[in-house]
């Protein structure tokens, strides 16, 4: 445990300490902010829960794609500058690698996130909103962007570099994303399939609105876990364990 | 006690490492040594426990590879040709974070880190940003890294390629410095570094471990003809009717010198240099020099190297 927190450490200080992970957090806040300016606070009276659900739905958006950039370094980048040799020969597992590496890009997802709390905290001032519906909203969106960034943990440890990992990335996101489309133009079973294993559409919409519900976190929590499975055998695959 | 014993590796249907063994005994520096191509990057990979063997085992200190590979990482320190540096970090941030990484505590880092410092000779750079050294203080942060955690085999790919003439004096210092607390084991293509810094030298040709010896063992392999080159003065006429037709004698190169000198090249049989030198004194040849080529260590690592691939057999 203690050399994944120590990864996760560097990771999340590196993110501080390099350009990148500035121009990641700077683009989700801008996107979500011009968002939720143009889209959210309209001159049309609303509710203030629709105008929270909004806001889960932009920054949902924002943070996945986000979560991609977040990532293409993770291991694409220590294998083209050779310092993957320096995790490869240290006395630790694969899979403590990949999860202190996800959990230090995370971790700075999260930070990202607390940054957009003040357009939650807008919504509050001038409306009535329901603390639960703002927890649970986080909650899946923290969720969305932590699947996100277990995907691109994978594509980081198949691709040789940044871009092809970012690529890869968003293509198994986007395959992921659109299967609720897919569903719905497949007959039975095959569309229940579909429509179950679509991530944002079934899984996520149902935070938007504060409902909590157990088989949503399970899906969130077992899709991560699966590609940061693949992720580790992955990296073993490169590697004498 | 460092133990290979029958290695080999694979890539697909290459053979890269072939039936390799050879035992390193502690405290000691030994140097690798291959052309490119060799095979050596490979084999030290499988040693340091990077690439699983084909076949063979690797032991440090009765320890198998294979049995453990990650308590086995503990006993191994590498640095590949190129040092894995983490470039954003200061160099002491950097090796603090390696000793954590394998497995040291802060406070045996931190009382670690001072001989580092002063055994790769990084005083004053150990606050500076590692993007900001130069190549030689690089390779030698890449050396602390690999000994951080008093590894007992620290594995060294061309630790001197690409520095200059005095980083590489320095690198020698520091290498021989590592001896003194563990068995370094040192690659290179360069044989005359390596049995500068090095007790022992093992030569790898296409995979096959070809030799096994010190430097002046592998002096003693060099071929059984003797070249001298000489300059004499008189003309060619004269060199071509002294020496044509003695036996044991072959004139391989006759050249102009000019002011009625001549550079010549000579195979002898047998090394009796001084009967050769009496017949050019009779034959009124004035000897203005003499010396015998191929003797330098790299001509005999040539040699060695091609002649291994000739046979394709080891010693």
């Amino acid at each position: 445990m203690n050399a994944v927190l120590l990864l996760a450490g560097r990771e999340l200080r590196t993110y501080f300490n390099t350009t990148w992970g500035w121009i990641v957090l700077a683009s989700v806040l801008l996107f979500d902010g011009l968002f939720f300016n143009v889209f959210g606070l309209t001159e049309r009276p609303r509710y203030s829960a629709e105008v929270l659900e909004d806001f889960f739905f932009y920054t949902s958006g924002t943070v996945m794609i986000g979560g991609l950039f977040l990532t293409m370094r993770l291991l694409a980048e220590e294998r083209q500058t050779g310092t993957l040799v320096l995790l490869e020969s240290a006395p630790i597992s694969a899979a403590q690698v990949v999860a202190g590496k996800f959990l230090g890009a995370w971790g700075f997802m999260l930070v990202i996130l607390a940054c957009t709390s003040y357009m939650p905290a807008l919504i509050f001032v001038n409306g009535k909103v329901s603390m639960a519906q703002v927890a649970v909203g986080y909650l899946g969106v923290a969720l969305a962007s932590g699947t996100t960034i277990a995907i691109g943990t994978f594509a980081s440890a198949l691709a040789r570099n940044q871009l092809l990992a970012v690529v890869l990335g968003g293509a198994f996101t986007l395959v992921i994303v659109i299967c609720w489309f897919l569903s719905r133009f497949t007959e039975a079973p095959l569309s229940d399939v579909l429509a179950y294993v679509a991530l944002w559409d079934k899984h996520f919409q149902p935070f938007m609105r504060g409902r909590l519900n157990t088989e949503n976190l399970v899906y969130f929590g077992s899709v991560s876990f699966a590609f940061l499975l693949a992720a580790t055998r992955a990296l073993q695959a490169r590697r004498w364990q | 006690m460092i133990e290979v014993s029958h290695l080999s590796r694979f890539y697909g249907n290459h053979r890269a490492v072939d039936d390799v063994s050879f035992t390193i005994a502690s405290n000691t520096i030994v140097g690798f040594l291959g052309l490119n191509g060799a095979g050596k990057t490979t084999t030290l990979k499988v040693i340091a426990g990077l690439l699983p063997p084909s076949a063979g085992t690797v032991r440090v200190d009765g320890e198998d590879l294979a049995d453990a590979p990650e308590s086995f990482r503990k006993r191994i320190g590498f640095l590949p040709e190129t040092p894995p540096l983490y470039r954003e970090q200061t160099v002491s941030e950097f090796l603090r974070f390696v000793g954590r990484l394998r497995g040291m505590s802060s406070s045996a880092v931190e009382a670690r880190l001072p001989t580092v410092i002063q055994r790769c000779q990084l005083h004053g750079r150990e606050d500076w940003v590692i993007d900001q050294l130069s190549h030689g203080y690089r390779k030698r942060v890449g050396i602390a890294q690999a000994i951080i955690h008093q590894p007992k085999l620290v594995i060294l790919d061309e630790p001197i390629s690409g520095l200059d003439p005095v980083q590489i004096v320095e690198m020698r210092k520091v290498i021989r410095g590592l001896g003194q607390e563990c068995t370094v084991l040192v690659s290179s293509h360069i044989l005359s570094e390596i049995e500068q810094t090095c007790d022992r030298i093992l030569v790898l040709q296409r995979g096959k471990l070809v030799f096994v010896g010190t430097g002046e063992e592998l002096r003693g392999r060099k071929s059984g003809a003797t070249i001298l080159s000489l300059t004499v003065s008189g003309t060619r006429e004269a060199a071509r009717a002294a020496l044509d037709d003695q036996p044991g004698v072959k004139v391989l190169d006759v050249q102009d010198a000019g002011d009625g000198r001549l550079d010549l090249r000579l195979e002898l049989a047998e090394d009796n240099r001084e009967a050769v030198v009496d017949l050019l004194v009779r034959s009124s040849l004035g000897l203005r020099r003499l010396e015998e080529e191929g003797d330098e260590l790299e001509d005999i690592f040539v040699a060695l190297t091609k002649s291994a691939s000739a046979t394709g057999g080891a010693r």
